[in-house]
C-alpha cells in the first residue's frame, strides 16, 4: 500500500517538484510563515512595539496615571541640560574605558593559555566561573571585599602600607571599584572567543618562524596578535555594547540605605531604570533610552570605521 | 655516532619546554588564584559568626565554623519557593525559545517566501537594540494582559529573542541540501522533514542556546523586578537583592545567600561546559 502511493506519487512526483521549484524552493511559501510566525508575533508585540512606543514616548510628558501629552524635544531638551544625565554619561564612559583595559589582559592570558599542552580546560573552567555566577551574588561578594572597616582589599593593602578607603561608599572610587569588578567577571567570556580566534591560527607559521629564528614573544607580536585581531576586534565592539548597559553592578553594590556615593556613580541604564520605572517618569525615561541607542550605535559604527586600521583580514 | 648526539639534545628539549610549560602553569595558577578568591573568601565567610565576619585584620578560617548564616539565610528569604519560581521561569523560557528559534531558524535558512530578507533584517534590527528600551513597552503589554507577579510574565519575553533565531538559521544554513532532498523524496512533508531530519542534526546548536539561554534567565534582575512589583513570584535573584537591605552588613548571611542562589548553575556549567563555550564561542553574544 505504502509502496504502491510512493509509487504514485513518484509517478506524479517529477512535473510537479519541477513546477513548484520555478516558483521556489521545495514547498508552499505559506510553511515559511507559518513557521516564522511565533518568532514574528513575539518580535512584534515584544521587541519592534515597544520600541515604537519608547520613541514615542520620549516625545511625550508622562504623567503616572493617564494619557500623556506631546511636548516635542522637551525631554531631550532638558536631558542636554541635565547635570545628572552628564554625570550618568560620564561614570558610564569611565566604566567602558575600565573594562577596555581587560582586553589585553585577556589576551595575553587567552595566548598563554592556548600554549599549553595539557590543563587548559581547568584554566577555562576557573576563569569562567564568575560568568556563571549570579551577577547579585558576585556584587554581594565584592561589596563585603571592598568594605572599609573590615574589607579584604584594605588589609591586603595595609600589609604593603598603602591606605584603606572607602571604595564602594566614596564616590571618588565607586564606579573604578565597580569596573575592577567588571573586568573579572567578563574575563572568561572573553577568553572564550578569543581561544576560538587563536585555535584558528595555523600552526605552520609559529614552526616555520621560529626556524627562522624567531622568539616567543617576537611570534606574539607578529603572528597572533593580527592574526587574532578580527577576534579582539569582535571582542572590542561587544565590550562596548555591553559595558554601556551596565545596570546589574551598580544596583547591588551601590545602592543601600545610606550611601551616597550612588548619587554620583549611576550610570545611563541605572538613571534610566529610576527615571521610568521608580519614579514613573516614563517620558523622560524613553528619552534617556533613546540617547543610549544612539550612543551604542555612534560607538559600534566609530569603530568599524576604525577597524580598517587595525584588524587584519587575510 | 648521530645517535648519541641526537638523544641527549631531544631530552634537554623536551626538559626545557617542560620547565617552559611550569613557569606558564604557574602564571596561569596566579592568574586563577586571583579569579577564584572572592569565591573562597565567599565559601569561607559563609560559615563565619557575624561577629567573625567583621573582625580587623580578617580571620582566614572559620574559627568556630557556623551554619548559622544559611539558617538565617532561609528563615528571611522564601528561598524554596523563589527557587521554585527561578526553576519554572526557567524551564517556560527555554522550552519557548528553543521552540520559537528553531522554526523561524529553519524557515529563514531552508525555505523560500516572498519577504523573506526583509524579515530576516527586521529580526537582526532588533538585534542591534539595547534591551532596555523595549523594557517600558513589555511592562505594559505585561500589564494589560494582566500577568503582572506571574511567573508567564518572567519567562514571556525572553522566549522570543532575534538572537535565538540568528543562531539557529546560522545553524541549519551550514547542513548540506541534500538531506533534505532525500527526505522530500521519502515524501516528508515540511513539518516532519524539519522534525525527524533536520532537527537531530542541530542539536549541538539547541543545546548551546539553551544553556546561555538558562544563563541569562537565572541570572536576570531587571525584568522581574519590574513584572513583579506587589512581590508574588520573584525569583532568587530578587530576594538575593532585598536581602542586602535587611542585613546591610550580616556578610555571613550574605555569603551564605549568594552561595545557595548561585550554586545551581554553577553546578549545570561544571557539567555542560562544552556547550556553554560553544555557545558562547559560536555566537560571542554576552549578557
Amino acid at each position: 500500500m505504502t509502496s504502491e502511493s510512493t509509487a504514485a506519487a513518484r509517478a506524479a512526483g517529477p512535473p510537479a517538484r519541477r513546477r513548484r521549484r520555478a516558483g521556489g524552493l521545495g514547498p508552499s511559501p505559506w510553511w515559511g510563515y507559518a513557521m516564522i510566525a511565533p518568532a514574528f508575533i513575539g518580535l512584534a508585540a515584544l521587541y519592534l512595539w515597544p520600541f515604537l512606543k519608547t520613541f514615542t514616548k520620549s516625545f511625550m510628558d508622562t504623567p503616572a496615571f493617564g494619557p500623556g501629552t506631546w511636548t516635542g524635544l522637551d525631554n531631550y531638551t532638558e536631558l542636554l541640560g541635565d547635570g545628572e544625565f552628564w554625570q550618568a554619561f560620564g561614570n558610564s564612559a569611565v566604566y567602558t574605558a575600565i573594562l577596555l583595559l581587560g582586553v589585553p589582559i585577556a589576551i595575553v592570558l587567552a595566548a598563554l593559555v592556548q600554549q599549553l599542552s595539557r590543563g587548559r580546560a581547568v584554566y577555562r573552567v576557573l576563569y569562567f566561573l564568575p560568568v556563571v555566577t549570579l551577577p547579585v551574588a558576585v556584587s554581594m561578594v565584592w561589596r563585603f571585599i571592598y568594605n572599609g572597616d573590615f574589607g579584604l582589599l584594605n588589609w591586603a593593602l595595609s600589609l604593603v602600607g598603602i591606605p584603606g578607603q572607602y571604595w564602594v561608599a566614596d564616590a571618588t572610587y565607586a564606579i573604578y571599584a565597580i569596573g575592577v569588578v567588571g573586568i573579572w567577571m567578563s574575563l572568561g567570556i572573553n577568553l572564550i572567543i578569543l581561544g576560538a580566534g587563536l585555535q584558528s591560527i595555523p600552526p605552520e607559521l609559529y614552526e616555520a618562524s621560529s626556524l627562522d629564528g624567531a622568539g616567543r614573544v617576537r611570534q606574539f607580536f607578529r603572528i597572533t596578535l593580527p592574526l587574532l585581531s578580527p577576534s579582539v576586534f569582535l571582542v572590542t565592539v561587544l565590550t562596548v555594547i555591553s559595558a554601556l548597559q551596565m545596570f546589574d553592578l551598580v544596583f547591588v553594590m551601590l545602592r543601600s540605605v545610606d550611601n551616597t556615593a550612588l548619587d554620583d556613580s549611576k550610570t545611563i541604564v541605572y538613571l534610566f531604570y529610576e527615571k521610568a520605572f521608580v519614579q514613573f517618569d516614563q517620558g523622560y525615561g524613553a528619552a534617556i533610552a533613546i540617547v543610549l541607542l544612539g550612543v551604542i550605535m555612534i560607538a559600534t559604527a566609530l569603530q568599524f570605521r576604525l577597524q580598517r586600521r587595525w584588524v587584519f583580514y587575510d | 655516532m648521530t645517535e648519541p648526539s641526537l638523544k641527549p639534545r631531544k631530552a634537554a628539549g623536551s626538559k626545557a619546554t617542560r620547565r617552559g610549560e611550569w613557569i606558564l602553569h604557574l602564571a596561569l595558577a596566579i592568574a586563577a588564584a586571583v579569579m577564584v578568591a572572592p569565591f573562597a573568601w565567599q565559601l569561607l565567610t559563609a560559615f563565619k559568626t557575624t561577629g567573625e565576619a567583621s573582625e580587623t585584620p580578617p580571620t582566614f578560617w572559620p574559627a568556630e565554623p557556623t551554619a548559622d548564616a544559611f539558617a538565617t539565610f532561609f528563615d528571611s528569604v522564601p528561598v524554596w519557593s523563589q527557587f521554585t519560581v527561578s526553576v519554572s521561569a526557567l524551564v517556560l523560557r527555554v522550552v519557548g525559545q528553543l521552540a520559537v528559534a528553531a522554526l523561524a531558524g529553519y524557515a529563514f535558512a531552508r525555505l523560500r517566501f516572498p519577504g523573506r530578507s526583509i524579515l530576516f533584517g527586521l529580526f537582526i534590527a532588533m538585534l542591534m537594540v539595547p534591551s532596555q528600551l523595549f523594557l517600558i513597552g513589555q511592562f505594559e503589554l505585561i500589564r494589560d494582559l494582566e500577568l503582572l507577579d506571574t511567573i508567564p510574565a518572567l519567562a514571556i519575553p525572553g522566549m522570543f529573542s532575534a538572537f535565538g533565531v540568528f543562531l539557529m538559521r546560522q545553524a541549519f544554513m551550514s547542513i548540506p541540501g541534500a538531506y533534505e532532498e532525500a527526505a522530500r523524496l521519502d515524501g516528508a512533508g515540511p513539518l516532519r522533514t524539519f522534525w525527524s531530519v533536520m532537527l537531530p542534526m542541530v542539536r549541538p546548536t539547541l543545546g548551546a542556546l539553551a544553556v546561555l539561554t538558562s544563563l541569562y534567565s537565572w541570572n536576570d534582575l531587571l525584568w522581574p523586578l519590574i513584572v513583579s512589583p506587589r512581590g508574588d513570584n520573584r525569583p532568587l535573584t530578587v530576594g538575593l537583592a532585598g536581602l542586602q537591605g535587611q542585613y546591610g552588613t550580616d556578610y555571613p548571611t550574605l555569603m551564605a545567600g549568594a552561595l545557595v542562589a548561585s550554586l545551581p548553575l554553577i553546578v549545570i556549567f561544571l557539567v555542560l561546559q562544552r556547550q556553554f563555550f560553544n555557545g558562547i564561542a559560536s555566537s560571542g553574544l554576552k549578557g
